[in-house]
């Protein structure tokens, strides 16, 4: 599966899941600011992106630090191609990204 | 209530109301249904499937999709929650609230379901034991699960800024969310309150009465013939699903905004019939009727309609019927809505206040659809087996449930209506 393909299926995957537009699918798309996302839907976006592609990305350091649509491209190519959890990728910066609780989510 | 003497309550008012009944979504379906005599049960291919459910009949609401609302508030609805915002959303349109009265913290949210999403619940441990896996289940699955689903949804798409409870009794529950909504409001605890109650389809309610060998086993070939209140030959419930929902308001706040005002809150009760969990007992029944009135400062001779809980089984209705016959004997108008709706559970009192609500705007009582031989065992009340005109300033709604728990409301026409 080639980059377009990955890219176009992670959009087929979130526009299906979250009801986004389309147009606004771009690879620069930040996910909370732009797409509307928030921590409840970064929990359902893991679980559709380890469904479509095969891949384990809930415990994956590195997903703290996606923040647009092209970073969460980036992750699932390189999971596909190198396997999950590369620490040496991952920096320790606290992030808010996915798996990060930034909405004040409460118990 | 009683302890709270009439003349310090704040007069409790109905400013909206809103449906989703087995006859379709608004108040307009259910009350053309009801009003034509029509009958919402129908085979249910789902029910006829499982294996020793001998019960195979519903009343289904139809497709819920509430697209109008956000995807932020929809994703944490099960089916029974789209129904009550649907059903709200009607409500509050009618009774013309604004964003702003909502989110005042003297508006609240009172409405419940006989549990969490059943659906929900069936597909978390589909997954789950499928599986032994936590992987693939939904951040949102909790939030259909929970006992308050309904009311916490309910203020959460609504920005409802106040108190937000979620009574659950069962098939009274709906009739003890507009009495605690009431008594809030009374209390002047809160000016305005979205109450009400609703309830998702799904077989295991069905299992349950069957289990208890109070579920119809009408033919599926006469379908509208179950079920059949007070009938001599009544076999049991019909489950059915839908969503009803009330504004209730104090008066003053309703003036002070020109709200229309479609009825009055006027008295409310509950009890416990302590001897069983699974049967109701006249002598409650009759008990919890009289604490209504007393709250509400009338005789049994001021009501002129009472709409019955009668779901159609055996010991049920049989309870009820003496229990109303023990305080009103057969000097008041009795009929129950099931024949038309089965039991639509958490929903029921609510559906069945709403259309008492429209009986006494059109001075008409609608009968027991399928009452056709009238069971002696029921007392002898003045059982309606055909619509009647009647003025009509009072009416008694009766509620029960598994439990033990019964409760009633009493309602009354506008003043100036």
């Amino acid at each position: 599966m080639d980059e377009r393909v990955v890219f176009d299926a992670i959009v087929d995957a979130l526009v299906e899941e979250f009801e986004l537009d389309r147009a606004r699918m771009t690879s620069d798309a930040h996910l909370i600011e732009t797409l509307g996302l928030d921590s409840l839907d970064f929990v359902d976006m893991v679980v559709v992106l380890q469904n479509r592609f095969g891949v384990s990305i809930r415990d994956e350091p590195r997903a703290r630090q996606v923040r647009t649509l092209g970073d969460l491209h980036a992750l699932v190519m390189d999971i596909r191609a190198n396997g999950p959890g590369r620490p040496a990728d991952f920096d320790g910066r606290a992030g808010d990204g996915l798996g990060s609780q930034t909405d004040g989510r409460r118990e | 209530m009683s302890e709270l003497m009439r003349s310090d309550r704040a007069e409790v008012v109905v400013t909206g109301v809103g449906a989703v009944s087995p006859f379709g979504t608004g108040t307009g379906a259910l009350i053309d249904g009801l009003a034509a005599g029509r009958s919402a049960i129908r085979v249910c291919e789902e029910l006829a499937a499982v294996r020793g459910l001998r019960c195979c009949l519903a009343g289904l609401a139809g497709e819920m999709r509430c697209e109008w609302l956000d995807r932020r508030f929809r994703r944490t609805m099960s089916r029974m929650s789209l129904m009550a915002a649907e059903a709200a959303r009607e409500a509050i349109h009618h009774a013309g609230l604004s964003p702003q009265h909502l989110r005042s913290p003297r508006s609240g949210v009172c409405a419940g379901s006989t549990v969490g999403s059943t659906i929900a619940n069936e597909a978390f441990f589909r997954q789950y034991l499928q599986s032994q896996s936590i992987e693939n289940i939904r951040s949102t699955a909790f939030f259909m699960l929970m006992s308050h689903t309904v009311s916490a949804n309910l203020a959460q798409a609504f920005g409802v800024g106040g108190r937000t409870i979620c009574p659950t009794a069962a098939c009274a529950t709906s009739a003890m969310a507009i009495g605690l909504a009431y008594e809030a409001i009374a209390r002047h605890q809160a000016d305005v309150m979205i109450c009400g109650g609703t309830d998702e389809h799904h077989p295991l309610t069905t299992a349950v009465f069957d289990l208890l060998d109070a579920a119809s086993t009408q033919s599926p070939a006469c379908p509208d013939g179950a079920p059949r209140p007070f009938d001599a030959n009544r076999d049991g419930v019909v489950c059915s699903e839908g969503a009803g929902i009330l504004i209730l308001e104090s008066a003053a706040h309703a003036r002070r905004r020109n709200a229309p005002v479609l009825a009055e809150v006027v008295g409310f009760a509950t009890n416990n019939a302590c001897g069983s969990l699974s049967h109701s007992d006249s002598r409650a029944t009759a008990d919890c009727i009289r604490a209504a009135l007393d709250v509400a400062g009338l005789a049994p001779g001021d009501i002129a309609y009472i709409n019955a809980h009668a779901t159609g089984t055996l010991q049920g209705d049989a309870q009820e019927g003496q229990g109303i016959f023990a305080v009103f004997a057969d000097r008041t108008p009795v009929s129950s809505l099931k024949g038309h709706l089965g039991h639509t559970l958490a929903a029921s009192a609510a559906l069945e206040s709403i259309a008492s609500i429209e009986m006494m705007r059109r001075g008409v009582i609608w009968p027991t659809r399928n009452l056709e031989t009238l069971d002696p065992g029921c007392g002898r009340c003045d059982y309606v087996r055909r619509e009647r005109h009647a003025e009509i300033q009072f009416v008694l709604k009766n509620s029960s449930a598994l439990g033990g728990t019964n409760a009633v409301l009493v309602l009354g026409r506008p003043r100036n209506g």
